[in-house]
């Protein structure tokens, strides 16, 4: 039997010591109508042959690699170094649990003290956690802690229409038995003063992305102002980053976020078909006790020499239970060293270089567009590596069009979250693009701008 | 092993890098100077200097590739390596979530046999992949079972969620997450659930109750089945902790004995790796009644020109996403493997063996440590007590930490909380008779050294990397973060 090592005589010698006969003895608690069903499951696979069927399974995907992609929208195709996948393949790293024995565990918590750091630095913010699940998640738990900094008086959330839709929507799940209001949604986009007036003393926090859902920047001014406005109600302001775009934009703590929560996926992580992913998760000093997730801290040893464990856990679920932060126990440890090993191999030129690089090749691929008879750029304004294109049918179409004509994945249909944006498609562009991927890209569009829609024979890809 | 590994800060010089990118090859364009930060605070370091520090780094971490780790409640299993080759294939890694599900379809596929054969092995109608942990789908689960009776059935008063006093910490933090009230439950002599003490409280508030089969205790609910129907006739559901499904697998399906929803780890039964604390991966499984109300959206399929198609579906009164996208995929790869290694045969010999080592492990230690419920059959674990005679100061702290200089990974301790200096033993069914026999002799001469020196014990360990650290001064002095120049 695979990964079992006994053999019978040996399992025999057991079932001895034990005192019962037959291993079928040892499930005499499990009532006897229901006991050894039949699995309706396919025959077992030698390791050749189960490899054979998942290459097949992988083979009729179309990969990031096959094709050029413009494709964005909360997961990111940023190059990610050999040495990543090479640190996360240390079994002692990846077959460990949670560092409940420090002792046996400084890899891991060292690794993640260093996590911590490193985001710290990043955002410019005091204290990070060592990860939440994903960006969604981390925004929702973000709300949470605001409750809990108010004691769960205050029951007003203002969230921007441009954060991400799917972490609004994770926000609603997660908060629908905490009798919430939450407004915001429907001011008009990139409206910050908008939003700043719909803060009052009932709201526990407003959430805002920068840059937002569909790309734009917004200055440090613009975001001082609204963290005034927040903290002149007392309300948390909570910030949801980029973290590449902070290799060069000023980070949330120059303007005075409380809370700064991301998706880490593409600091060294696979797009991976959105998982697993990284929950960053950063905050003041001062909310340290009612934040949420894994916190690893310095000390010393009996011998006075510096160590690392789990602290502040009268926090979490399994000391406090009913009364924790937050239910959260497994998180994404491996994800957050793989994004360590990242933000260390990149360093401070190698994090602005993949931020520039993404910006500018972003802005040529635009002004390319702009160009382009039948398309119209929306973004007007500043953008980091999203901007937002009007075009002159439905994004659908011209993604069947990119990918069947020229092997391309174009952008985000942004008709499935804003009704009124139809034909309207959010692209993105990283370092990862070349320009001769982005000149195909233009090609292409003109093509369509010409008419190739109506005349593009449909052909079915590999599946 | 060496002393203290420097931080990556203090490697970190000036001027020094470890990377490489392409050169711009497109015009530039101004980035305005408001936007721009003054400074960024991370590390510059070489390639080589990350490899060695990441390298010795793991050096001073235990895994289960490097031996015995009975961590009670967690199923450390072996990890099979080719799990890890077939989530790396360029055709899963590198696809991005929001792709045409046309040019995806090889990975949807993997997701909906997933969902056919976790559903098949628990008993239950429908999954969804998409919650990242156990906790996450523990909080998906009391979601549902909330939302299908408010709305579905129209009981908005029913906010209570009953909760042995042997369970998880996570199950009633989940609860007051979901804004619903706990009740503990006490257990009875036998390690089971308390009927007399739960019907005290069984009236017209009850949501439901939240029950790890086999327990905490490594017990089987002897009452299960009068428990679940006691459940259901006062108006609530029965929501299953799969934490420790490793016992079950071909032995009974959840689904048939009364459970409404339950979530799977398949970082615990599935032979996922844990990844030192996380990714994980906490599929929901549920009942006809409660499909609808799972989190989305999940993977069904369509028949079109003659070929099956998968697509995305929202369930129809879906409680809504509990995350973005749409699970931790990398993770399903991993499971889906070693169900296709397994078949239902290797699936049954997984629980099989996984009980008999607990049993076989009891057995040997039960004269020198006491266990409670030692009188019964255990299943997948059992819970001993760190009460050594003749040794009155040592408690079950020491002989954790003693056990790290004998190359075992401590079992968890001193949890469940209802036994007393408690050592939560689970080997899984991946070790070997000599492995168990080691870890039995150790823990005997551990017994010994207590009585005869107990100081050996009380300064362990001795053979780790560091002797034991002080948790009291890291919470009173927290120091979170290290960053020259911050």
């Amino acid at each position: 039997m695979v990964y079992i090592p006994n053999t019978d005589a040996e399992r025999a010698e057991m079932l001895r010591v034990i005192g019962v006969e037959r291993v079928e003895d040892l499930f005499h608690d499990v009532p006897e109508p229901y006991r050894f069903p039949k699995l309706n499951l396919p025959r077992p696979l030698s390791e050749a042959e189960v490899l054979a069927e998942l290459r097949e399974m992988a083979a009729m995907n179309v990969d990031v690699d096959q094709a050029a992609s413009f494709l964005g929208a909360g997961a990111y195709n940023h190059f990610v170094p050999s040495v990543v996948d090479m640190v996360i393949s240390r079994s002692e790293f990846y077959t460990a649990y949670t560092p409940y024995q420090p002792e046996v565990s400084q890899g891991v918590l060292q690794a993640l003290f260093e996590y911590q750091s490193m985001i710290c630095a990043l955002t410019e913010m005091d204290v990070a956690n060592s990860s939440h699940y994903d960006g969604a998640t981390a925004t929702a738990e973000a709300v949470i802690m605001a409750l809990n900094v108010h004691r769960r008086k205050r029951k007003r959330v203002v969230i921007s229409p441009t954060v991400h839709p799917m972490y609004r929507q994770t926000v609603y799940t997660y908060t629908q038995g905490m009798n919430l209001t939450i407004v915001g949604e429907d001011t008009p986009r990139h409206d910050l003063q908008a939003l700043a007036d719909l803060i009052d003393d009932e709201t526990c926090c407003i959430i805002v992305q920068n840059p937002d859902f569909l790309g734009r920047m917004f200055s440090p001014a613009e975001m001082q102002a609204l963290a005034d406005a927040a903290h002149a109600h007392k309300a948390l302001f909570v910030v949801v980053v980029d973290p590449i775009s902070l290799g060069f934009m000023v980070p949330p703590g120059r303007y005075d976020a409380d809370i700064v929560v991301g998706e880490g996926q593409s600091l060294g992580n696979n797009p991976q078909f959105g998982g697993p992913y990284l929950g960053i998760f950063a905050f003041k000093e001062q909310y340290v006790r009612k934040s949420s997730g894994r916190l690893v801290g310095e000390t010393v040893d009996a011998e006075g020499k510096r160590g690392y464990v789990i602290t502040l856990s009268t926090r979490e679920q399994h000391i406090r239970r009913e009364k924790a932060t937050s239910n959260i126990c497994t998180n994404e440890a491996l994800v957050a060293i793989a994004s360590a090993v990242y933000l260390a191999t990149m360093g401070k030129e190698g994090l602005r270089k993949v931020a520039e690089l993404s910006y500018h090749k972003a802005h040529y691929t635009a002004q390319r567009i702009a160009q382009i008879e039948g398309f119209e750029v929306l973004s007007t304004w500043p953008f980091f590596k999203e901007f937002v294109v009007k075009c002159p049918a439905p994004v659908e179409e011209i993604n069947d069009y990119l990918i069947e004509e020229w092997g391309i994945i174009g952008g985000y249909d942004l008709s499935k979250d804003y009704p009124d944006m139809e034909n309207t498609m959010l692209l993105c562009v990283t370092e990862m693009n070349s320009r001769l991927e982005i000149d195909d890209l233009i090609t292409a569009l003109e093509e369509i701008a010409g008419g190739a829609l109506e005349s593009s024979v449909k052909f079915y890809l590999p599946t | 092993m060496r002393g203290p590994e420097p931080t990556i800060y203090e490697i970190s010089s000036p001027g020094r890098r470890g990377f490489t990118l392409p050169e711009l090859d497109v015009p530039e364009t101004e980035i305005p100077a408001e936007f721009v930060r003054d400074r960024l605070l991370l590390p510059e370091v070489a390639e080589v200097d990350v490899v060695r520090h990441y390298v010795r780094l793991s050096q001073k971490n235990f895994g289960v590739d490097l031996g015995f780790y009975p961590l009670g409640s967690c199923t450390m299993k072996y990890n099979p390596k080719v799990n890890e080759v077939a989530a790396r294939l360029p055709g899963f890694a590198r696809i991005h979530p929001l792709q045409d599900p046309e040019i995806v379809q090889g990975a949807m596929q993997l997701m909906y046999e997933l969902q056919q054969y976790l559903a098949e092995i628990t008993g239950f109608a429908a999954t969804s992949l998409q919650p990242a942990a156990g906790a996450h789908g523990e909080l998906t689960g009391i979601l549902m079972m909330r939302k299908a009776i408010h709305e579905g059935r129209g009981e908005p008063h029913r906010t209570k969620v009953l909760v042995p006093d042997s369970a998880h910490g996570t199950n009633p933090a989940t609860t007051t997450m979901s804004g619903l009230q706990v009740v503990e439950i006490p257990s009875d002599e036998r390690g089971n659930v308390d009927l007399n003490e739960l019907k005290k409280h069984l009236d017209d508030t009850v949501l439901g109750f939240m029950l790890t089969n086999p327990n905490t205790l490594g017990l089987f609910d002897e009452n299960l089945l009068e428990l679940t129907r006691l459940i259901h006739e006062a108006g609530g559901l029965m929501y299953g902790d799969g934490a420790n499904l490793n016992a079950l697998l071909g032995i009974a399906k959840p689904g048939e004995l009364g459970f409404d929803v339950m979530h799977i780890n398949l970082h615990k039964t599935f032979s996922t790796p844990h990844g030192g604390g996380g990714p994980g991966s906490g599929p929901v499984v549920c009942t006809e009644e409660l499909a609808p109300y799972l989190p989305g959206p999940i993977v069904d399929t369509e028949e079109h020109d003659d070929h099956v198609h998968y697509v995305w579906k929202m369930p129809e009164r879906s409680i809504g996403r509990v995350r973005a996208f749409w699970g931790n995929f990398g993770v399903m790869i991993k499971a889906y493997t070693y169900i296709r290694m397994l078949g239902a045969e290797g699936l049954r010999a997984v629980a099989e063996n996984a009980v008999l080592n607990a049993n076989y492990l009891q057995a040997l230690i039960k004269d020198v440590y006491p266990v409670p419920y030692g009188f019964r059959t255990c299943m997948h674990e059992f819970v001993a007590q760190g009460k050594i005679e003749g040794a009155p100061d040592v408690h079950a702290l020491d002989i954790a930490k003693r056990l790290i200089d004998y190359g075992f990974h401590p079992p968890t301790m001193y949890f469940p909380l209802i036994v007393a200096e408690a050592l939560m033993i689970e080997p899984t069914e991946t070790e070997s008779k000599q492995t168990l026999d080691a870890f039995a002799d150790a823990l005997k001469r551990i017994a010994e050294e207590a009585r005869t020196d107990p100081e050996m014990l009380k300064t362990a360990p001795h053979e780790a990397p560091v002797r034991r650290l002080d948790e009291v001064r890291a919470a009173r002095h927290p120091k979170l973060k290290d960053v020259p120049g911050m």
